[in-house]
């Protein structure tokens, strides 16, 4: 997936100079279709060879054996595996991923509406833990083996152990349930529900739009304290990797040479070092928002939290696989997505990366 | 003693010591220097104690590295006791430091002329456009045909003697009164090399500014500057006038001067330094 | 000083106490033997100076006592329902840390609990590693087209979403503790098979496998007796560093009630049924929810602890 071996093709024949401009955006689509089809292939794997008859699943046990007959002739199966698999590649790449048992509507519909609940939450979430996080490894790095290095250190450490639906009850329990500081589970209190119209699906950003304070507030008080806890679970991670560029950009000459200029610590940190670690840390905070994607199915069960995650787990419930699965290949491809575009971001900001 | 005899730097038995996790490493040990406004070559092998000299006396050593001397004075301020601000008001704008290698020493994120910009606006407080306007200024004064183009390009778009180019214009524009020079061209070729030099000699002999030039290449040194100060592990083993640099008398001046091949002698063989153990003990 | 690491007397040791301590800190090993010895002794040395490590390492020492006395620590029958003595605050009539909706007593489900955890990881921790290695030296040592196509697998299986990833395949096979093991394991063999591959890389060339080769060995032989073992210290350090992520799965699993199934005391499916007390009877789902974090916070330390010890690239600045 790291195509960042790159450099410009220098002088040459103008195709050959192209084909070498090229070559790792070329490498890296040809990863990623790779990639995309061997994620298929799992969920397909997953989908059509492991259960014991799928057929069963659908016209039930005691079917007569013409219904089942016809029904298996319906959907494929008495195919040979890879003309199923190729049928199934070429109904997922029309955007078919069957229809969901539970709410019976097609499963890419389903995963357009709740999308953006899980967005919302993830980037509020990931907004919270670079705003901390950066700071705190940056002032991690700088005091080294003293003692904020080590309380932010455990503070990362306690991040990294905590099981995260755990950690969300808890946040329930004292925030909600004890102190009443926020509200609790859902996006929004019942009655304001469907109020605004959606225009992004992200509440906070309607109601801005439809100018409902009221609605916005409330949206808040919801989204404030699972997006703390997994801001938190991401502050872990970014802190902890801040720290350790921080502290091998501090060691470089250019650091020296902008204190012999007689440039203020305060600069040689956040400006010169921090804007060497910039570089590296967009892929780390990318990764860190998949890693919160990943987590939805956990937080937002236990935060009733109407999103991707919700509707998987909601799927896994009652057996709904093609529900599971689409939802599988959803966020494996927005994972393989953020790849991508961590690495695209990474050829913006740094200069010595320009294709 | 008045402003004008007063010596730029006096340094009276500096001594920089590492604590490593078993053992302290002495860097320098007892090192004393006095100098005005004239250019001093500080010569010795790799791990001589050279470059730490010169970042000690613009207080750039830190832990687990230790300072100690018993005089440490740069026209007239106390660097051993001076605090951060009136070192940082020091630093760049009247003693600043050539570095080694422009590959590492300049931020690869940043472009060329911002960086230099940068300690104009600090020192001078003025606009951003002015110190812009200087800054190409002196990229001119480096001898840059270009200076839009390098004004806006990144240390990895640079050859190595445009990165040390940069390099001189950046610590020469705040116009300091001490230029430490920590071999600022063994990095570079040799015909290169040569050109980098004839600038830095050009601009600090006109602008009147002290050098201290520290560098391993003894012919180069002696070429160069008006004295020459020979370390060997951490002390001074000689100071003489580097016009008579070949009547040199300790034993180790005398060694370096003779494993230096020259191209119209005819050598069976070049000497190999010997090196005394009994130079090292404390006088 | 720990006693398991001093070795069984070697011939050419002086005795005394002294003097083991004088040959475990020779800078002039005469021996194969005593330089590993050295390297372990030193490695210890430095991982005993970190307390955190120590501490991971006593939260693990203490979990597996637990779950190999658990009989003899639990105070009630884990499974025995009481629904007379049903959501007790914790300290009422004899059970420490209270009681569970069916009247069972948390502190008993909690140690039995250390079984199943334990459980969970031991067979993660050996069959993952054991086939990323497998997979990665086979790569390594062939190369060519076997290298292409297995690490392009081990690639795909890399970018996607683990726990997502084994949800669905807990979801295809039925849930069970059986399933959740076998899809975890599924799902973190890949680091594994990369970190195996890079050490191949660099022993294959070397020239004790050429001479094993020359001397006939198989190639099968060579990768089995020569370069698995030399991959396996890597394989450790990052085995404890995943260890900590693995129990966290688990749990996850079984809070979602996809891993271990009632009534058996598996700590997720405990914090899950706990939930629905959550704001009246709040130890329920607590204390189970502690019992993960520790462990898998003793595990994070001693891995921390041991990557600092045993990695010399690694060295604290």
């Amino acid at each position: 997936m790291n195509a960042r071996t790159t450099k410009q093709g220098g002088g040459g024949a103008g195709l050959l100079s192209l084909l070498a401009r090229i070559r790792p955006a070329l490498n890296f689509i040809t990863a990623l279709a790779v990639t995309f089809l061997g994620l298929l292939a799992i969920t397909f794997f997953i989908g059509r060879v492991i259960p014991i008859d799928p057929v069963i699943s659908v016209v039930g046990e005691r079917a007569p054996r013409e219904v089942y007959e016809a029904a298996r002739k319906a959907m494929g199966l008495d195919k040979p595996l890879i003309e199923q698999f190729l049928i199934y590649l070429w109904q997922v790449l029309h955007g078919d991923l069957g229809y969901s048992l539970l709410t019976s509507h097609p499963v890419l519909e389903d995963i357009k509406r709740v999308v953006p609940a899980t967005f919302e939450l993830a980037t509020v979430a990931t907004i919270l833990g670079v705003l901390t996080g950066v700071p705190a490894g940056v002032i991690a790095a700088v005091k080294a083996g003293r003692w904020p290095d080590h309380i932010i250190r455990v503070l990362g450490l306690i991040g990294y152990s905590v099981p995260v639906f755990w950690l969300g009850l808890m946040g329930l329990l004292l925030f909600y349930g004890k102190l009443g500081w926020v509200a609790g589970p859902g996006r929004l209190d019942i009655f304001y529900d469907g109020v605004v119209p959606q225009v992004t699906g992200m509440i906070l950003i309607d109601s801005l739009l439809a100018g409902d304070w009221g609605i916005f507030k409330n949206a808040v008080s919801h989204i404030i304290l699972p997006a703390s806890m997994l801001g938190y679970y991401s502050l872990a991670y970014i802190s902890r990797m801040t720290r350790s560029f921080m502290i091998e950009q501090l060691g470089q000459e250019y650091i020296t040479t902008a204190r012999v200029k007689g440039m203020s610590e305060r600069r040689v940190i956040w400006k010169h070092a921090l804007g060497n670690v910039m570089v590296p840390l967009i892929t780390v905070i990318a990764l860190s928002y998949a890693a919160l994607l990943e987590g939805s199915v956990l937080t937002e069960t236990v935060f009733a939290w109407p999103g991707l995650g919700f509707y998987i787990t909601t799927a896994l419930m009652s057996a709904d696989m093609s529900a599971v699965l689409g939802g599988t290949i959803v966020v494996g491809m927005v994972f393989v997505g953020l790849n991508l575009f961590s690495d695209f971001l990474y050829r913006f900001f740094d200069p010595r990366a320009k294709l | 003693m008045s402003a004008q005899d007063r010596p730029l730097l006096d340094i009276e038995d500096l001594r920089v010591d590492f604590h490593g996790r078993t053992r302290v490493t002495h860097a320098v040990r007892g090192l004393s220097l006095r100098m005005g406004r004239e250019k001093i070559g500080i010569v010795g092998e790799s791990g001589s104690g050279k470059s730490v000299t010169g970042r000690a006396i613009l207080k750039l050593i830190r832990p687990p590295g230790v300072v100690r001397a018993r005089k440490l004075m740069f026209d007239g301020v106390d660097i051993m006791t001076a605090d951060e601000k009136t070192m940082r008001a020091i630093r760049g704008a009247r003693a600043s430091m050539i570095m080694q290698d422009p590959k590492y020493s300049l931020n690869p994120v940043m472009r060329v002329g911002d960086q230099i910009a940068e300690a104009y606006v600090m020192h001078k407080k003025v606009s951003s456009r002015e110190a812009r306007a200087r800054a190409l200024a002196m990229l001119e004064a480096v001898k840059i045909r270009d200076p839009e183009r390098v004004y806006k390009a990144y240390p990895h778009e640079l050859s190595g003697g445009m990165g040390q180019r940069v390099m001189i214009a950046m610590m020469l524009i705040p116009e300091p009164d001490l230029l430490i020079a920590d071999e600022p061209t063994s990095a570079l070729d040799v015909t290169v090399s040569m050109q980098i030099l004839a600038i830095m000699d050009d601009l600090v002999s006109r602008r009147g500014m002290g050098l201290l030039f520290i560098s391993h290449d003894l012919n180069l040194v002696a070429s160069f500057c008006d004295k020459v100060v020979i370390m060997y592990a951490g002390r001074v083993m000689e100071v003489c006038e580097a016009s008579r640099l070949r009547e040199a008398k300790h034993p180790y001046t005398r060694g370096l001067l003779a494993s230096l091949p020259e191209i119209d002698v005819v050598k069976e063989k070049l000497e190999v330094l010997k090196r005394d153990p009994a130079w090292l003990e404390e006088a | 000083m720990s006693d398991q690491q001093k070795p069984a007397a070697p011939p050419d040791a002086p005795s005394g106490a002294g003097g083991l301590r004088a040959w475990l800190e020779s800078e002039t090993p005469r021996s194969a033997f005593q330089a590993r010895c050295v390297q372990m002794w030193l490695s210890w040395l430095k991982f005993s100076a970190n307390p955190l490590a120590l501490t991971g390492l006593l939260i693990i020492i203490a979990l597996v006592l637990m779950a190999v006395f658990a009989p003899l620590l639990v105070t009630h029958d884990p499974l025995a329902q009481d629904l007379a003595g049903r959501l007790l605050p914790p300290g009422a009539k004899g059970h420490w840390l209270g009681t569970d909706g069916l009247g069972r007593d948390i502190y008993s489900r909690i140690v039995a609990g250390a079984r199943i955890t334990l459980y969970i990881v031991a067979l993660v921790t050996i069959t993952a590693p054991l086939f990323g290695l497998l997979v990665g030296t086979l790569a390594g040592y062939f190369g060519g087209w076997t290298d292409v196509v297995l690490m392009r697998v081990t690639d795909i299986f890399l970018a996607f979403p683990k726990l997502i990833l084994a949800l669905a395949f807990v979801a295809a096979l039925g849930p069970g503790i059986g399933n959740a093991i076998l899809a975890i394991a599924i799902t973190s063999w890949p680091p594994y098979a990369r970190i195996a591959r890079a050490e191949t890389l660099t022993i294959r060339k070397s020239d004790f496998i050429f001479a094993s080769r020359l001397q006939g060995a198989s190639p099968a032989r060579i990768v089995a007796a020569h370069v698995m073992p030399l991959c396996i210290s890597s394989v450790i350090v990052r085995v404890t560093l995943d260890m900590a992520g693995i129990i966290l799965t688990a749990a996850g699993l079984g809070f979602l009630g996809l891993g271990a199934q009632p009534p058996m005391p598996e700590w997720g499916a405990m914090i899950s049924e706990g939930r629905k007390f959550l704001l009246n009877q709040w130890w329920v789902a607590t204390m189970p929810g502690l019992a993960i974090f520790t462990v898998s916070l003793g595990f994070n330390l001693l891995g921390d602890g041991l990557r600092d010890a045993l990695d010399p690239r690694s060295g604290q600045s």
